[in-house]
């Protein structure tokens, strides 16, 4: 189907290629959730206000809500569905491994967007970024294994969480960015 | 064996880190519609006309719901105090009237969501609108007091003469403390997949109470609860605004009888503001009496609240202060306005917390007329039995709590004067407040099965928000069959199940492990043969409870550093010490207090929903604008949970710790900007203009 | 959402004409303020643009300082850029104090620069409101305002731009490249907003089918110090109370010589404090000179109850930020 409304849309998604037929109308996020059956991500506010839908996509974390699905195709995308394979093992990704051992969540729907733009934001820490509260912009951070408490709470706050999991996600967060490779 | 006690990793964490635990709006139904409503643009009146074919004429758009084509459903029934609550809001679409701006006058079902929406955009609906009063003031003559506040004690209760003796007291403390409306704002919204088949109704919804939910259905639509099917295997948070159904599920349940089809519904923010239960703004004057000694002779609670025009409820505000302190005389009294506004309701610790807010600061201004440490102060005011009534205490360890916390806080270093911390632009301050909450206890039922592989199913119409529930039953029926907990399968989350508590007021897992211990220790003591089914009901031991006061107890405390340039506030330490009865697993339960403290420095600092008075609705409806704690917000911030024995509970022995993380946080963080800055703010949230120094206005004149 | 067509452009003289033959076709670039608002129905295009595949995205420094920044470059490449970050330190904070991670990685500059007003009314289709229906009302101005303007505002709209990049570039002197209908034109960012008088429907001088294809960055002055404070209602992920960029530089004997001042979240633009500019040449950097000349700039609020207090806010942060610097411009070692 491809009338003036609607668009073909192809997207490499957790390392398989789909091609839908879409409504310019619908985001990444309801592509992934009610077309795509993916619905580990999450609708918290469909606004960008509250980071639930966090995905990846070309390897930058962003907010799937406030993604028109046509203008994402092309790109590559990782759902918390994709995360264990990105550390290539059998089991979890480090980084799910710590949330459950950190019990880093309650009820657990902010959780894989926690954890996609978790792994966005150390990668930004590895690439030197700086934050809002990093003292001198100019130097930016050494690496993500560098990052303070402050830092990892500052470029985590794009993800709300009501249940009050704040302090195990960052512990979480603080284990797996200490070790280097990830 | 014991699994009880130990911190036994969440059973649903694995689930959830990868995305496969599956929330109401993810199950797949074939044929499935969806619906988007409509609300009323007016803030009272009645539905003049609705246009079907300004809807209908948009592609993929399949009907129209609304008060001319909806079911019919059945009144007339009661449900009991606590369900009745949600009715009015759920009588949906049964008449034109309209009695606040956001209330749900049709619903537009199509093939996709973007039609949907698009379609209920479009629907041309005609109003005739009426005056609404949407103002919340104070000295409202319309105020008066309700037979019943929501912990179903009066609202009005006196002992002695408290406004007599007031005036005789050595020291006085009389203020007005006022609180906002505030949002739950769950991180999963409201949404139901709702599917008639056979005569029988299945609702895959986000609910705190699936048996609540069946039973009201059930009602509504003239059924058996037996053929109304709730299925909620994992919800995103509740904290009251899903405890009792919400309309959402209505609307789908509606919506899908209209069509006949399966029809799926999923709230935004703004809809959440006008239909999820939310805490009802107060006004409270609170007047404390003593000796110079410090000793309590009366107190005086007076707290107003708004109903809306719907619904009567009101929270048990000024309930606490019957019992927190002994003291002669008082006088407690709770009053309600109702006003054409979406109703109010639950919120995580309905009444505890904006209550606990203002007697616990008044407390510390009492602590500062007397030149008196505000936890001496309290200590000095312990009640032997309950103040209210003269029972007993099951337990009560608030004084535990408060020294344990002193301790581990640092409090006996605390130079007691205000304002007098600074370093650089920052000013630093301390402060405590006591946190309680009843302990509830209802009825519930489950079913247990040794099965021929050597495990045990149980099953319950129970449910886990977040809380832990998944776990910590699972741990009890492992105990109870002195096996080990892998040995144990858990079954939640369906109504079908068995008739159980709902998730809310701080009673589910204490109301579940009773019938989830019970069960096992039938199933044992029926020898537990391979293929044994028992039914466990706890109606008869719940009844049998003796007459004591039940109530969990804590203090916290707080670390604030203000920003004299700005009046910013930053919680730099928080520490939570709490007695709960027997906590059954630490981390869950740890989890739980903390993230109602966290709720807490929210409510203290930034949540306000803001009611607009012209038009009768919240305008800051969304997450943007409603703000509560972000990870930046949240700093250093601990708990103690200390060991209580306590015998007058359920045989587990927990009294239920939901809700009492957030009672007192607000007040111990307010305390402590008082004695930062010497600024006693009695109305939340504290934002900075509350705190604005006196200004720079010195330096306006000429350059 | 009213349905709508995509097409994807194919170069900017191109996107340009087919957005200006069509009054209700318009460009998408990141879609974070975009989208929003049209799910919110405040938006209703027919037909969508989508430049973001267009090279716009570079980000270039000149031998003479001179920074020019493509219009698609995204928030976070922009801050992160370690040459921004050594140049121009107030516009990589300014960029971080706003959003989130995830949103500075999907927002445009130059959609930065278009974000619309946040003022709830605005937002809410079905209320009055004079930016979105022009001659209908503002609630604002008796219903929730606390948020909103003190400067430049009009009887007709209070409303505030939202930015937090454009309060940063305000007092880097920025100019907006733009290629209209009509070809490429330059406007210095001073000049990019305008305010809302009877028209507050009007928010820039921007025509239909005029894209912004970049900002072009001055050198700094020579030795000048400068920050972006971001004053808010919790400690990240939220919209500015007020905000205040500033840019200093002291003559040899300790007094002002150059100072920029810009405020976010006051007005209907990043606001640049010329009166109080103007007041500080020359004299002692203090901060009590530094209020004084805040608070003439001030003069000129009209607050309403609910934001009054953001007039000593603003000139209490401003004279903080302001005597920082001077420190810092004063002795180089002493650390932000």
């Amino acid at each position: 189907m491809h009338t003036a409304n609607h668009t073909e849309v192809s997207l490499r998604v957790n390392g398989a290629d789909k091609t839908v037929p879409v409504d310019n109308r619908v985001t990444l996020l309801d592509l992934l959730r009610e077309h795509l059956g993916l619905t580990g991500t999450k609708k918290g506010c469909d606004h960008g206000q509250c980071g639930a839908c966090t995905v990846l996509l070309d390897g930058q974390r962003v907010n799937s809500c406030l993604k028109l699905a046509v203008s994402a195709s092309g790109g590559t995308v990782v759902t918390i569905e994709g995360v264990q394979d990105l550390a290539g093992g059998d089991g979890l990704h480090p980084l799910q491994e710590a949330f459950v051992a950190n019990d880093a969540l309650q009820c657990g729907y902010c959780t894989p967007g926690q954890i996609c733009s978790a792994l966005g934001a150390l990668a930004e820490a590895d690439a030197g970024w700086p934050s809002h509260v990093t003292p001198d912009v100019t130097a930016g951070v050494e690496s993500a294994a560098a990052l303070t408490a402050d830092e990892i709470r500052e470029r985590m706050s794009g993800n709300l969480c009501r249940c009050g999991a704040h302090r195990g996600i960052l512990a979480a967060i603080t284990e797996v960015a200490a070790v280097t490779k990830r | 064996m014991r699994s009880i006690g130990t911190p036994l990793e969440r059973q649903d964490a694995r689930a959830k880190v990868t995305g496969a635990a599956t929330y109401a709006y993810e199950h797949h139904v074939d044929g499935v519609l969806y619906a988007w409503p409509v609300t009323s643009a007016v803030g009272k009146g009645r539905v003049a006309g609705i246009d079907e074919a300004s809807a209908t004429t948009v592609p993929g758009v399949v009907a129209v719901l609304h008060h001319g084509n909806a079911a019919k459903l059945h009144t007339g029934f009661d449900l009991g105090p606590v369900q009745q609550v949600s009715v009015p809001e759920l009588l949906l679409l049964q008449s034109d009237e309209i009695s606040y701006r956001g209330q749900i006058v049709a619903a537009v079902i199509a093939t996709s969501a973007e039609a949907a929406r698009e379609g209920a955009e479009a629907l041309a609906v005609r109003y005739e609108e009426r005056p609404h009063d949407a103002v919340f003031r104070p000295d409202d003559p319309r105020a008066y007091v309700p037979d019943m506040v929501g912990d179903l004690g009066p609202g009005h209760v006196a002992r002695g003469d408290a406004d007599a003796e007031l005036e005789r007291a050595e020291v006085r403390v009389d203020v007005v403390y006022t609180t906002p409306a505030q949002h739950a704002h769950p991180m999963e919204p409201h949404a139901t997949i709702a599917a008639w088949a056979d005569g029988r109704l299945t609702l895959y919804s986000s609910e705190q109470g699936p048996s609540n939910t069946s039973q009201t259905f059930a009602f509504l639509f003239g059924m058996d609860p037996a053929d109304v099917e709730v299925v909620c295997d994992y919800v995103g948070g509740g904290f009251g605004a899903k405890a009792s159904p919400r309309p959402p599920a209505m609307v789908a349940a509606l919506a899908a009888r209209l069509v006949d089809r399966p029809v799926k519904v999923a709230w935004n923010r703004p809809l959440m503001t006008a239909h999820e239960t939310y805490r009802s703004p107060t006004i409270q004057r609170i007047a404390l009496g003593a000796d110079r000694q410090g000793r309590l002779s009366a107190i005086v609670h007076e707290a107003q609240h708004m109903a809306s025009a719907l619904s009567g409820y009101v929270d048990q505000t000024a309930s606490s202060a019957r019992m927190m302190y002994a003291a002669e005389h008082a006088r407690t009294t709770a009053t309600a306005v109702r006003l054409d506004v979406p109703s109010p309701g639950w919120m995580r610790g309905p009444g505890e917390v904006p209550g606990m807010f203002g007697l616990e600061c008044a407390m510390d201004e009492l602590a500062g007329e007397l030149g008196l440490d505000p936890i001496e102060l309290r200590i000095r005011n312990e009640p032997s039995v309950d103040p209210a009534d003269g029972t007993p205490f099951s337990s009560r360890n608030l004084l535990a709590c408060l020294r344990t916390g002193a301790e581990r806080f640092g409090w006996a270093d605390r130079d007691p004067r205000p304002g007098a911390r600074r370093e650089g632009r920052w000013l630093r301050g301390t402060g405590v407040a006591a946190s309680r909450y009843p302990v509830f206890t209802v009825p519930s039922t489950a079913r247990a099965t040794a099965e021929n592989d050597g495990t045990f199913t149980f099953a319950i119409g129970a449910v886990d928000i977040g809380t832990g529930a998944r776990t910590v039953l699972a741990q009890v029926a492992a105990d109870a069959l002195d096996v080990p907990v892998e040995q144990i399968r858990l079954v939640l989350g369906r109504a079908s199940l068995s008739v159980a508590a709902f998730a809310g007021a701080s009673l589910g897992t204490a109301s579940w492990s009773w019938a989830i211990d019970k069960a096992a220790r039938m199933l044992r003591e029926q020898g537990a043969a391979p293929g044994l089914t028992v039914h466990a009901d706890t109606t008869e031991e719940v009844n049998a409870m003796r007459q004591v006061s039940r109530n969990a107890y804590g203090a916290q405390f707080a670390e604030v550093e203000v920003d004299t340039v700005t009046g910013q506030v930053r919680v730099e330490r928080m520490l939570g010490v709490f007695a709960g009865g027997r906590i059954l697993n630490p981390r869950t339960a740890r989890s739980q207090l903390i993230g109602g403290m966290i709720m807490g420095i929210g409510g203290a600092l930034m949540e306000a929903a803001e009611l607009d008075p012209a038009f009768g609705d919240f305008v800051n409806h969304d997450l943007a604008g409603y703000h509560f704690p972000a990870h930046a917000d949240v700093r250093d911030i601990d708990v103690i949970m200390l060991s209580e024995q306590d015998n007058e509970l359920n045989p587990l022995g927990g009294k239920g710790i939901g809700e009492i993380g957030v009672v007192g946080a607000a007040a111990a963080i307010a305390n402590a900007v008082f004695h930062a800055t010497g600024r006693r703010i009695r109305d939340l949230p504290i934002r900075l203009e509350s705190l604005r120094p006196p200004g720079s206005r010195a330096f306006q004149q000429q350059l | 959402m009213k349905p709508f067509a995509y097409q994807r452009a194919g170069g900017v003289t191109e996107a340009v004409t087919t957005v200006a033959a069509n009054p209700d076709t318009v460009f998408l670039a990141g879609g974070t303020n975009l989208v929003d608002l049209m799910k919110l129905e405040v938006a209703r295009p027919g037909t969508l643009v989508d430049i973001s595949g267009l090279p716009l995205g570079d980000l270039g420094h000149h031998p003479d300082g001179t920074t020019v920044i493509g219009a698609t470059v995204t928030n976070a490449a922009l801050a992160g850029d370690r040459t921004v970050r050594r140049n121009f330190p107030v516009l990589s904070e300014a960029v971080l104090a706003g959003a989130s991670g995830q949103l500075r990685n999907a927002a445009t500059v130059a959609g930065n620069l278009l974000q619309r007003t946040r003022c709830a009314y605005f937002q809410d289709v079905r209320k009055p409101c004079n930016k979105r229906e022009p001659g209908s009302g503002c609630p604002a101005r008796s219903g929730t305002h606390r948020d909103l303007g003190i400067l430049g505002v009009s009887s007709a709209c209070v409303a505030t731009q939202p930015s937090d990049m454009a309060v940063g570039l305000a007092v880097l002197d920025a100019t907006v490249t733009i290629h209209g209908p009509d070809g490429p034109r330059s406007v210095a960012l001073r000049d990019f907003y305008t305010l809302p008088g009877d028209t507050p429907q009007r928010e820039t001088v921007l025509r239909h089918g005029d894209l912004i294809t970049g900002i072009v960055l001055p050198p700094a002055p020579e030795g000048a110090v400068m920050h972006y404070r971001k004053v808010r209602d919790r400690w990240s992920y939220a919209f500015a109370v007020i905000s205040v960029a500033a840019l200093l530089t002291l003559r040899a004997d300790g007094r002002i010589d150059q100072v920029r001042i810009a405020w976010g979240g006051v007005a209907p633009r990043p606001w640049r404090a010329t009166v109080a500019e103007g007041l500080l040449q020359g004299r002692e950097p203090t901060a009590e000179v530094f209020a004084r000349a805040a608070h003439a700039e001030l003069r000129q609020a009209t607050p309403l109850p609910h934001n009054e207090f953001k007039v000593d806010l603003t000139a209490d942060v401003t004279a903080a930020v302001l005597t920082d610097l001077a420190d810092r411009a004063r002795d180089p070692e002493v650390t932000r």
